[in-house]
């Protein structure tokens, strides 16, 4: 039980803290950190429990499920958590140089501990009204954090993520509105099994649209992806790491929920909608990414194909699919925050973003090379770093479930990433360094990087070569995952007949 | 009542998405406000609209035989609607600050982000 709330306490009262130690920017950054190595460790201990014990509730205030709020804590909502919370630790080691003392003025550690609340609240609840306020609390903190600096890219990347954010937010209210009106209850899992059992199940497919474009928004979705290359390469490069890493696999997660368990008896409706919508996503991605030229920009919108992947997974809905789609979004998780992170020290070493302008980085810099080359090739998924497992079993998955479109889409993306990795090689590392007076001289290599940054990035990239060379373990526990989100009654009898044995301690 | 309501919702909803496609910054949060009034309006009428019977007394008690409205969503509303006060707040200063770092109402301005560099 304790395990279940952890997560949540953790980044809410590292967070007061923060806000609290304001005027002593020492103390901001030791509790910014000590609070997410408590995360990572919370995490870590919820994925032991939950492996031992099966589904963890937690009834709010000890009202009896329908009633109040439950905190539920299957194996995926487990994981979610866990790599929330080694983001979050790498993000926050990042942070200590990266981030400037005004913007710790303007309480950054305190956002970045909200933000986590928001996620890991997400990640937890058992009620779809309450998902719908941590994803509030979760927006609204990103909101500041994406313009906390003030530049005029940022506000005006800001102003596009808030106004299409707060339109998915009226979408989600008003699914949950309609959704309440016609079956009367918001558990998620009362709401299953309300409509397992009734023959009128297709009445909810109207809210679970409205959901659907919610989710598909936050997720940065086909065709609702446009904020997301527009907002994420504006912010300083810890906070854009941490969105991209954690965000879009919010709604990913809850797209997720909702077609495993909330609307799972409609499933087959849904299943060509999510079908094309995947296809599109990978491939508008991949074709938006090759047209850029700058770092950020160009990962933000791998950023978007790859999210197809992981509604491949989910829209093939096999049980090797589900553990693909899981497995998927570990991995990227990983390694898209470490791209960024990376992706921040070449900016760094050669004062300039723009891929045309950089250069020389393999001669100056060859451990940075190195550090680039882990997370770009596993994105690319050449073997055998983790995204040739990831990609490996998505598209194994479509082949055994007839996709054959859909499985074509996947392979000539697959290319087109690698030629986007190769893009950012060639031009940063191993093309010559341009003459240009903006620049540092030829002979300079750009300033020493301190050890903080460099770091979170070797950890990532330790993680990503792990995971490919012995991912075996992580493969059994997606599929473990998936083997529970087959079967939503799991998860619906440990929510609704709680046994006692979960109130000891 | 539940029609009028729906009615009321739906012009809510087109009047909210017609600002957000004008031009004018002031326009898009006025539409956004809209957009959040007719959805929280919406969670409000599903719990069914009636002036007549009490909410806490149970028909037994009172021997009224009259419906009576759901509390829930009511609370569920409340929450929406401070969580809609915060976001609007915020939005109104972000765009007050981009509108100084732009020099434009004109939402046409706001490009800066999506060049190819």
């Amino acid at each position: 039980m304790i395990w279940t709330l952890a997560p949540i306490l953790i980044p809410l009262t590292s967070a007061l803290l923060a806000m609290a130690a304001r005027g002593h920017p020492h103390m901001v950054r030791a509790i910014g950190v000590t609070g997410a190595i408590l995360l990572c460790g919370a995490g870590f201990g919820l994925l032991w429990a939950v492996e031992n014990q099966g589904v963890i509730v937690l009834q709010a205030g000890n009202w009896p499920a329908p009633v109040g709020i439950s905190l539920v804590a299957d194996l995926l909502s487990a994981l979610m958590v866990t790599i929330t919370g080694i983001i979050s630790l790498a993000v926050a080691i990042y942070s200590l140089r990266d981030v400037n003392r005004n913007l710790l003025k303007s309480h950054y550690f305190a956002l970045f501990h909200f933000l986590l609340l928001g996620v890991n609240g997400a990640f937890l609840t058992g009620d779809l009204f309450n998902l719908f306020v941590w994803f509030e609390v979760m927006l609204l903190s990103s909101f500041v954090l994406i313009t906390m600096e003030g530049k005029r890219q940022q506000l005006e990347g800001g102003v596009k993520y808030l106004v299409i954010n707060l339109v998915a937010s009226a979408l989600f209210l008003s699914g949950i509105g309609i959704l309440y009106g016609k079956l009367g209850t918001l558990n998620m899992a009362d709401i299953a099994l309300r409509l397992a059992n009734t023959p009128d199940a297709f009445l909810i497919n109207s809210s679970s649209i409205l959901l659907l474009v919610a989710f598909a928004i936050k997720a940065g979705m086909f065709p609702f992806f446009f904020w997301l290359p527009a907002s994420y390469h504006t912010p300083q490069v810890a906070i854009s790491a941490l969105f991209a890493g954690l965000l879009t696999k919010v709604g990913v997660y809850a797209l997720i929920r909702s077609y495993t368990l909330l609307f799972n008896s409609q499933f087959a409706v849904m299943q060509d909608v999510l079908i094309v919508l995947a296809g599109a996503t990978m491939i508008t991605g991949v074709f938006g990414a090759a047209t850029q030229f700058e770092i950020r920009k160009i990962l933000s919108f791998h950023i978007v194909s790859q999210i197809g992947y992981m509604i491949m997974g989910l829209a093939i809905g096999s049980a090797l699919a589900l553990a693909a789609a899981v497995f998927y979004i570990l991995h990227h998780i990983i390694v898209k925050t470490n791209l960024f992170l990376v992706g921040g020290l070449i900016m760094r070493k050669c004062g300039t973003s723009d891929l045309a302008r950089t250069g020389g980085l393999y001669k100056w810099a060859p451990g940075l090379a190195l550090l680039f080359f882990i997370p770009a090739f596993s994105l690319g998924g050449i073997p055998p770093l983790s995204g040739f497992w990831a990609k490996f079993s998505v598209i194994q998955a479509g082949l055994e479930a007839e996709h054959y479109a859909l499985v074509a889409a996947a392979l000539l993306v697959g290319v087109l990433t690698l030629y986007s990795m190769i893009k950012i090689w060639a031009e940063a590392f191993l093309k010559a360094k341009p003459m240009d007076s903006r620049a540092p001289a030829e002979n300079a290599p750009g300033p020493n990087l301190h050890w903080t940054l460099v770091v979170p990035c070797v950890i990532l990239a330790l993680l990503t070569v792990w995971i490919g060379l012995a991912g075996a373990p992580l493969l059994n526990l997606a599929l473990a995952t998936s083997e529970q989100l087959l079967n939503p009654e799991i998860y619906i009898e440990a929510v609704l007949n709680p046994p006692i044995a979960h109130y000891e301690k | 009542m539940e029609t009028l309501i729906a009615i009321l919702i739906g012009t809510l909803f087109a009047g909210g998405i017609y600002c957000m496609l004008r031009r004018s910054i002031m326009k898009v949060v006025i539409g956004l406000m809209l957009l959040s009034q007719a959805a929280n309006l919406l969670v409000f009428t599903s719990g069914g609209l009636t002036a007549q019977g009490p909410v806490f007394l149970s028909s037994a008690e009172t021997g009224s035989t009259l419906a009576q409205a759901d509390p829930l969503p009511q609370a569920l509303v409340l929450t929406a609607i401070v969580i809609g006060f915060g976001v609007i707040i915020f939005s109104l200063s972000l765009l007050l600050k981009a509108h100084q770092a732009v020099g434009s109402d004109d939402i046409n301005a706001f490009n800066k982000t999506d060049q190819v560099s």
